[in-house]
């Protein structure tokens, strides 16, 4: 499971601070931003999509509505074919900027997702597995401050997977960090989707994040956002931009797209 | 000198420097030793007080005073603030009496503490409570109020219960804000123990100095403020350790 079906979703904010409680006229003062417009978009099961967008395009709000974090002024939402009515643990969000609570150690971070086990030595089995799965043995009693960033990301990684949820969501998990560590975590997002066929959606600013990882791209638009490209990415990995023209293609068209005239 | 010895020497050094300019000031001052004593006169005096029980006893009595009433208030305290910090509208309604009530002086409060507790303990308990219980609300109104939203999502995220928001979330995060205000709120405390002693008791070091005064022992007067000075150090110094420890450490990292 972990469909997610969306259906002229729209999206309006108040540029005023403070406004975005719901009333039955949210904007008495005016001044509607309009950041999303009418996005139909399917992600289908084990599906791994990709959303490119200029900055600001409100590529972030979406996850945050998929989320159940905010809610969408118009349109529908399903995941599994129910209607979306506030945050769950089938669908984990995993944040641009650290979600890892700083006064939890990586073991009590991970445990979060498993407190309501009842046998406490399968429970502890569980938490060691999914730290293992991210190579963050030894790191158990660490304080997140006490991890470098590539490891928060992991750590905060096997906190989302020990929930075991259907989807996970990520807004650009890879800002922040150096590049061989950018480049070794894409890596292991693929594993480790390959090996445990989740439905991922992930933000990404990088274009080669979206081509190297993703079954799907999504390209948005300015704000106030429309889908400018959905494309289903059939390629076996690795992908090697150098060794397949036809991705190299999209790569360009891409870049194109987003503005960057590229060949410096 | 090692520099592990470092951090210990120059904070004595300073106070044998304090202690000399002391001294030179009332050899050359020209005051009577009556008006101005000089540090022996005031070391000689402490022995005595010492010895009669009578240091001890005051001090014990001011120690209890600030104990009940920074309980107290921390104790009520804390809780309206997560209450309010948690709460928009509490904190619309609440936001303006607190205000209001928080400049005037605990010692504007004496006429009306001595009238509604009478002489004794409670109303120098209640004007303490009084000192620290508005600084410790507003402190724990701000803290709850600038905790990182994100923290908020990942809590409905992984389905938390009420309770657990505020046992996982709310209370660990404000814990080094709440330490660091208890810091400054038991200072302003012990300052207004002091004061209170002057007028609606007949016990405590702040009784103590009125009553040297009228004796005209400034001897006694300085011993009292000596012990003053140095139980607030010792305060200070408790709360700094209790700042230190691990569960607030990752505050001093975070920020």
């Amino acid at each position: 499971m972990g469909n997610i079906l969306i259906k002229k979703i729209s999206k309006e904010f108040c540029n005023r601070r403070r406004s975005s409680r719901e009333s039955d006229n949210p904007c008495p003062y005016g001044d509607v931003v309009s950041v999303l417009n009418k996005i139909d978009l399917e992600i289908k099961e084990g599906e791994m999509a990709c959303i490119l967008g200029p900055s600001g395009c409100g590529k972030s709000t979406l996850l945050r509505i998929i989320a159940g974090f905010d809610k969408q002024t118009s349109g529908s939402l399903a995941i599994n074919g129910k209607e979306v009515d506030g945050p769950s643990s089938n669908n984990i969000f995993v944040f641009q900027h650290s979600g890892l609570l700083p006064w939890m150690t990586v073991w009590q971070n991970v445990e979060l997702g498993l407190r309501h086990m009842k046998n406490p030595e399968e429970k502890n089995h569980k938490i060691l597995e999914y730290i293992q799965m991210v190579e963050l043995d030894g790191f158990e009693h660490h304080y997140p401050y006490q991890l470098s960033g590539g490891m928060q990301r992991r750590a905060e990684l096997a906190r989302a997977l020990a929930v075991n949820p259907d989807i996970l969501i990520m807004d650009e998990p890879f800002s922040g960090l150096d590049f061989l560590t950018h480049m070794k975590m894409r890596e292991e997002v693929v594993n480790m989707h390959q090996f445990l066929e989740k439905t991922i959606l992930m933000v990404t600013h990088d274009i080669d994040d979206a081509l190297i990882m993703g079954d799907r791209v999504v390209v948005f638009s300015n704000r106030p956002s429309e889908i400018k490209v959905n494309r289903r990415l059939d390629f076996s990995h690795p992908r090697i931009f150098e060794k397949n023209p036809e991705l190299q293609d999209i790569r360009d068209e891409l870049f194109l797209m987003l503005g960057v005239s590229y060949g410096v | 000198m090692s520099p592990c010895a470092k951090p210990i020497l120059t904070p004595v050094l300073s106070f044998i420097i304090f202690i000399l300019i002391w001294e030179i000031t009332v050899r050359y001052s020209g005051w009577d030793k009556n008006i101005f004593p000089d540090p022996l006169t005031v070391l000689i005096s402490m022995g005595e007080l010492i010895r009669s029980g009578c240091l001890l006893k005051h001090t014990v009595a001011s120690l209890f005073r600030v104990t009940a009433g920074f309980y107290l208030a921390a104790i009520l305290g804390i809780p309206l603030g997560i209450f309010l910090g948690r709460n928009y509208t509490a904190a619309l309604f609440f936001n303006p009496i607190i205000n209001f009530l928080r400049p005037i002086s605990p010692l504007a409060w004496i006429p009306l503490a001595m009238l509604w507790f009478g002489i004794g303990d409670q109303p120098a308990i209640f004007l303490i409570f009084l000192s620290s219980f508005f600084p410790i609300v507003v402190a724990t109104t701000v803290a709850v109020q600038s905790i990182n939203p994100t923290y908020f999502y990942v809590a409905a995220n992984f389905d938390f219960k009420k309770y657990e928001v505020l046992s996982k979330i709310v209370i660990p995060a404000i814990i080094p804000s709440i330490v660091t205000s208890l810091r400054i709120t038991v200072t302003i405390a012990w300052i207004v123990v002091v004061a209170a002693e002057m007028i609606a008791v007949q016990s405590g070091l702040g009784y103590l100095i009125l009553d040297s005064r009228n004796g005209l022992r400034m001897d006694y007067v300085m011993d009292a403020m000596i012990v003053i000075g140095l139980i607030g150090l010792f305060l200070d110094y408790i709360m700094r350790r209790i700042s230190n420890i691990g569960s607030t450490v990752w505050a001093t990292v975070e920020r």
